[in-house]
Formats: C-alpha cells, sequence, structure tokens
C-alpha cells in the first residue's frame, strides 16, 4: 500500500493557524475591539484583552455591557465561521492553504442574539467560548460563555441564531 | 451591560436624577422633565463622561419621561462584514443597550440606578454601510423591581427597522 506519509505536525498548525488568523484578520470590528483567539486542535478561545476605551462606568470602574454583548456574538460568530471551515476542510470541500483575504469564506449572519449580564464586567481581561448546539445547514444555534479571573463565574452568557452563508464554505 | 450600566446609572443617578425625576418630588429647585433642551444637554454631558459611547461617538438625542433616543454615526472600523461593510450587530448592541438604560433612567417612578438583567436583539436587516444608526428606547412597562423595555434602531430607512431589542432591567419605584 502506497500511503502519503503525514505532513510534518508544525506545517499543519502553521497552515490552520494562518487560516484563523487570515478569517479573524478580516473583521475590521474584530481588531477594534483588539480580541484575539488562541487555537487548540478545533477549539477557540476568544481573549478580550481589557483597555480604558471599554469602560461603560467610570466610578467602579466596569466594562460597558454593549461590549460584552459584541465580544459574545463574535467569539460566537468566528466559532461558526471555523466550524465550517474546519469541516469544509475535512471533507475536501475548501482548502485552508488556499485561503486568501481576497477570497475569504462569507460569515454567517445574526439573526437574533441574547445576552444575560450576570456579574461587573471587572476591568480585567475576559474570555470566552461557543459552543455551537446546532448547525444545520441553514440554520445554527450557538451558546457562549464569557469569564474573567475564574473560569466557574461567568460574568455574562449568550445565546443566538445564525444564518448560515448560502455558498459553501 | 447588566450591573455595568446598573453601576453606570447610578453614577449618572448622582448627577441627574434631581433634574430628571418628576417634578411633584423636587418642585422648585430642579428642571422639570418637560425642559427637555436642559435634560439633553445634561444627559449629554453624562455621556460624554463614559469611555465606551465617546469611543462609539455615541450621541443622546433625546430623554424623559422613561423613553430616550440616541445615536451613533457610521464607522469603518466597525464593519462586521468585510464583504458588504455593514457595521456589526455588536456595535449595535452597546447602542441599543445604552439607549435602553437611558430611558429606564429618565423613568417618572424611577427612584435608583439600573442594571441590564438580559438584553435580546433581533437583527431584522442590515443597517445601510454610510448611513447614521438611531436608537429609540422607551420603557413598555415598570413593576417594583423590574424595567421591561423596548428599543428599536434605525438608518435613514425608518420604514423597517434594522435592530429590535427587549430587555429587563432592573427598578426600583
Amino acid at each position: 500500500m502506497n500511503r502519503k506519509k503525514p505532513e510534518p505536525v508544525q506545517v499543519i498548525k502553521t497552515r490552520r493557524d494562518a487560516a484563523l488568523q487570515t478569517l479573524v484578520g478580516s473583521v475590521p470590528f474584530i481588531d477594534f475591539l483588539g480580541l484575539k483567539f488562541d487555537r487548540r486542535g478545533d477549539e477557540l478561545t476568544a481573549i478580550f484583552p481589557f483597555d480604558d476605551r471599554f469602560i461603560g462606568n467610570p466610578v467602579l470602574p466596569a466594562i460597558h455591557g454593549g461590549a460584552t454583548a459584541a465580544f459574545l456574538e463574535l467569539t460566537a460568530v468566528v466559532g461558526l465561521a471555523w466550524s465550517i471551515l474546519w469541516d469544509a476542510t475535512e471533507t475536501g470541500d475548501f482548502n485552508i492553504a488556499d485561503m486568501t483575504a481576497e477570497n475569504l469564506p462569507r460569515l454567517p449572519k445574526t439573526i437574533d442574539f441574547t445576552v444575560d449580564y450576570l456579574r461587573t464586567g471587572l476591568p480585567r481581561d475576559a474570555y470566552a467560548r461557543a459552543r455551537i448546539t446546532r448547525s444545520g445547514r441553514r440554520y445554527a444555534s450557538v451558546q457562549v460563555e464569557g469569564w474573567q479571573d475564574n473560569r466557574d463565574r461567568p460574568f455574562a452568557q449568550g445565546i443566538g441564531h445564525f444564518l448560515m452563508p448560502s455558498s459553501k464554505a | 451591560m447588566a450591573r455595568i450600566h446598573g453601576l453606570l446609572c447610578a453614577y449618572w443617578g448622582k448627577i441627574t436624577r434631581a433634574r430628571l425625576v418628576s417634578s411633584e418630588k423636587r418642585p422648585k429647585k430642579v428642571a422639570s422633565v418637560q425642559d427637555p433642551d436642559k435634560n439633553t444637554k445634561i444627559a449629554r454631558q453624562f455621556f460624554d463622561a463614559i469611555p465606551y459611547c465617546r469611543t462609539l461617538n455615541m450621541r443622546l438625542d433625546e430623554i424623559g419621561a422613561g423613553q430616550a433616543e440616541m445615536s451613533m454615526p457610521y464607522d469603518e472600523r466597525l464593519i462586521g462584514d468585510p464583504a458588504t461593510g455593514v457595521i456589526s450587530g455588536g456595535a449595535v448592541s452597546a447602542l441599543m443597550d445604552s439607549c435602553g438604560g437611558a430611558a429606564v433612567i429618565s423613568h417618572p417612578d424611577n427612584t435608583s440606578a439600573t442594571a441590564t438583567i438580559d438584553l435580546r436583539i433581533d437583527y431584522m436587516r442590515s443597517a445601510t454601510p454610510g448611513q447614521r444608526i438611531r436608537a429609540k428606547a422607551s420603557c413598555f412597562h415598570v413593576t417594583r423591581s423590574v424595567a421591561f423595555v423596548r428599543a428599536q434602531a434605525f438608518d435613514d430607512d425608518e420604514t423597517i427597522p434594522v435592530a429590535t431589542a427587549a430587555g429587563a432591567f432592573t427598578f426600583v419605584k
């Protein structure tokens, strides 16, 4: 049997990280908020580094709820877009190695998004992970949880519905 | 915006509640709710002190009696869909939340700060790139402890909202 030798792990990692950076780097608002995405296999953790610009209550101080909402929603959008890319790559429909800033797959569109504000957003870095509870041909449901110092004490959670991009990823 | 907003509003309360609350309670010394120019001016000063509202160049256009209107200019840095140049839903959320909080604070029965408990936003259509987004929020109903707020956001086309929102905010009569 003539099996192809697997690629070196570093080559795969570099390619996947580059694809993620291309995806994330294409959205101006992600850059505006300074969000970063940390990848472990197909799992993403979004990081929202604190900055004074995001304060909503100067007395406490605390992060503005609108900034928290944007953080959770973008975590969901990127998580969903990434999972579409990942699946398309696995099935061979799309090769992330071919992905460039000019040749980006369309992003899912938010239909609705609900944020549950659990605790004050402290003036510290925040983290979030999205969980795709259902991903169909046309619609997807995504849950997001955001936390700061303590993973067991989330400061906000969100749930949203998304319209999947119509063309194949 | 949650607790955040609440506290933010606590801060607001200190500065402006006397002027925004109905005039029976504080009959002479303060401006009444019917003095929109003065309230708008005070509110604008207050919102100018909130860094994130400044970051997004939000403007408080109207406030009083449980209603508020706020707007925000189109900005390329807020684009969420690079293919179309449409502003990110997350930027619209900030406007809706701030506007909802302002409406609650201005309710005549309000005696305290407020905090967003939850906020749901429905994105009806894409906002047209280049156009200012205007949000209008009002207290749909208030109980002793909760204010139920509805809000709508528009661009230049006022026939169909860009987005609508429904939220619950803490409230103290």
